[in-house]
């Protein structure tokens, strides 16, 4: 199921100006606020009419101005997570799950969807009595519940603070992998996306300037501008080989070779996709020896990216996997960094925050 | 009966229908012209809420003598009425309600357009994404949050209603048994000697009405409040 975008619209002083393809899978919709994100999933969801512009779910048109389509928002079939969770006030949590299931057709869903969220507990509560993180999820369920087509989340994560922020990562990387429809993922966050998106779409002052399979944009030097410096660093997958217990480290296999984390909560076999900072990796010619750090992989250099301030962004080719170092121009003119150097890339244990740990999309989502 | 003379009775008895239709029959118009002038971008719109306002700022004997020439059996509206349907108001408990609902009107549509305007209209756009029509969306998010300022507009119209005197007793006169609303009626005792004491009965018992009706929709509106407030 794809999800074609095609429009133009000038809002006072900024245009909008986008055209582009979501497949099946989590696409993020990525850029710095003002961007113009909101206003792309509002026209998908025909909660906005642009001057121009189509959108088209699977084949089936629901906003096209050349033509005068226009499908009103209760017809598309669109579910949409906003930003605060727009739960019904005077209703039961029950109450605002059933809210869209007029569209229902499968009895056994409402049990899944609830126990997936794990909001069961919750049922017979109001609105207001909930937590932020409680909130949100029901708001993801009734969203759900609606059966709709395409998923819309602007934002879900962005009114909680870390802690309820990691409660919900897991549900939505559930969701990611259980739900089976495409959704549109609206984020200025890189750990997120990183940690969801199976593709990426990178918006700047309102145009794509960049789209693409997730971990390709996440290892590309390139885009690192794009991202925030601070927050650009790739994905690579892994799997759990063994726990030591005794130091607290956990080891997982890579394709490069081992990778040793802080103990991760996951039985040896689990599949792993873990977003390495780019700040978090040291560039070596020779083999380190001597050295606190736990990781050290042989990688050779793909690209290597120069822009206006003193940091440089190097691609790094990791027996397949890519990894994404940012290090100093100084550093890459000492060391003679230039693409096909084979080269260490050194990564602290203590680097890898949980939040940087994430379940692998579903085979089924992988890639699209 | 030994308490109040059956004048008195029927003074209270006819206020109080007279102002129940009024609040009935003001309650759809009033939800939605509020509802026009809440959401409505016309041009004209000040225009409506001008006419909509004109009871509040008019003497209410303009309004009476207006009602009068309109809705009487000779005026345009009140003649039309008269032989299509049998339908009279002048001088009749029919003219006194709508008197009462005219005057009344602009305070309902107040207290209900201040209550839509507080409806976040976000509530609405979720709803839609839900799947709700437009009429789904206003029964089952719209209304039901709209409710307390429905309930506070009813009973100000109500106690607007009760205490109608001058466009009342302009159009429909002061007919005991007919058109002698509450204050008619204290209105009349205290023009005839010795009338104090009956006017002063029928104080207490405006006193009375208007203060239960303040206390029953401040209760429900509590607790409207308090299932929005949650548990």
């Amino acid at each position: 199921m794809t999800l074609d975008i095609e429009m133009h619209h000038a809002f006072p002083g900024f245009a909008l100006d986008v055209d582009f393809s979501a497949p099946a899978g989590v696409t993020a919709l990525f850029g710095r606020s003002g961007a113009g994100k909101t206003s792309i999933v509002n026209a998908v969801a025909g909660l906005m009419r642009p001057r121009f512009g189509r959108v088209v779910l699977a084949g089936r048109t629901l906003t096209d101005t050349a033509s005068g389509i226009w499908v009103p928002p209760h017809r598309r079939r669109i579910g949409y997570v906003f930003q605060e969770d727009r739960l019904f006030p005077h209703l039961s949590v029950a109450q605002n799950l059933a809210y869209g299931r007029g569209r229902q057709r499968d009895a056994g869903e409402f049990d899944r969807v609830v126990d997936m969220l794990a909001i069961a507990p919750l049922l017979t509560r109001q609105p207001a009595s909930l937590s932020g993180g409680e909130r949100q999820r029901v708001a993801i369920g009734r969203a759900l519940l609606a059966n709709p087509d395409l998923l819309l989340m602007d934002e879900p994560l962005a009114s909680l603070d870390e802690a309820r922020k990691a409660e919900i990562l897991p549900y939505l990387e559930r969701l990611r992998d259980e739900a089976g429809i495409p959704i549109l993922y609206v984020s200025h966050s890189a750990s997120e996306v990183a940690r969801l998106a199976t593709t990426i779409v990178v918006i700047h002052d309102g145009r794509v300037s960049r789209i693409g399979a997730a971990r390709d944009i996440l290892a590309d030097p390139e885009a690192v501008p794009m991202l925030g410096q601070r927050d650009a660093g790739a994905v690579i997958d892994a799997t759990v080989a063994r726990h030591d217990a005794q130091d607290g480290l956990t080891e997982l296999s890579v394709a490069a070779g081992r990778l040793v984390l802080p103990l991760i909560d996951a039985a040896p076999g689990t599949r792993l996709r873990i977003r390495i900072g780019a700040h978090d990796v040291i560039i070596a010619k020779e083999l380190p020896r001597d050295i606190s750090a736990l990781n050290i992989l042989p990688v050779t250099v793909t690209r290597i990216h120069q822009g206006e301030g003193p940091g440089a962004a190097v691609g790094l080719d990791a027996g397949g996997d890519h990894l994404l170092a940012r290090i100093t121009r100084r550093s890459v003119r000492s060391l003679n960094l230039e693409p096909g150097l084979a080269c260490y890339a050194i990564i602290k244990s203590t680097a890898i925050a949980p939040q940087d740990i994430g379940r692998k999309a579903g085979d089924r989502l992988d890639r699209s | 009966m030994d308490i109040l003379s059956t004048q008195e009775w029927q003074a209270v008895a006819l206020s109080l229908r007279v102002s129940l239709w009024a609040t009935l029959c003001s309650l759809p118009p009033g939800i939605a012209v509020a509802l026009v002038l809440a959401r409505g971008r016309f041009p004209g719109r000040q225009l409506l809420n001008g006419i909509v306002h004109l009871p509040l700022i008019l003497p209410p004997v303009v309004t009476g003598y207006l009602l009068l020439t309109t809705f009487g059996t000779k005026g345009p509206v009140g003649g039309l009425l008269e032989q299509c349907c049998g339908i009279v108001f002048a001088f009749r408990w029919t003219g006194a309600a709508l008197a009462a609902g005219i005057m009344a009107f602009p305070l309902m549509v107040r207290s209900i357009r201040l209550a839509i305007e507080a409806v976040d209209p976000k509530l609405e756009q979720a709803a839609a994404t839900l799947g709700a029509s437009p009429f789904r969306v206003f029964a089952t998010v719209t209304l039901p949050l709209v409710m307390p300022g429905i309930l506070a507009g009813s009973i100000l119209a109500f106690a607007r209603a009760m205490g109608e005197f001058g466009a009342t007793i302009t159009f429909v006169s002061n007919i005991p048994g007919q058109t002698q609303t509450l204050p008619s009626a204290i209105y009349a005792f205290l023009q005839v000697p010795g009338g104090e004491a009956s006017a002063l009965r029928l104080v207490a018992i405006s006193v009375a009405i208007a203060m239960t009706a303040l206390l029953v929709s401040e209760a429900i509106a509590a607790r409207i409040a308090r299932r929005i407030a949650g548990s």
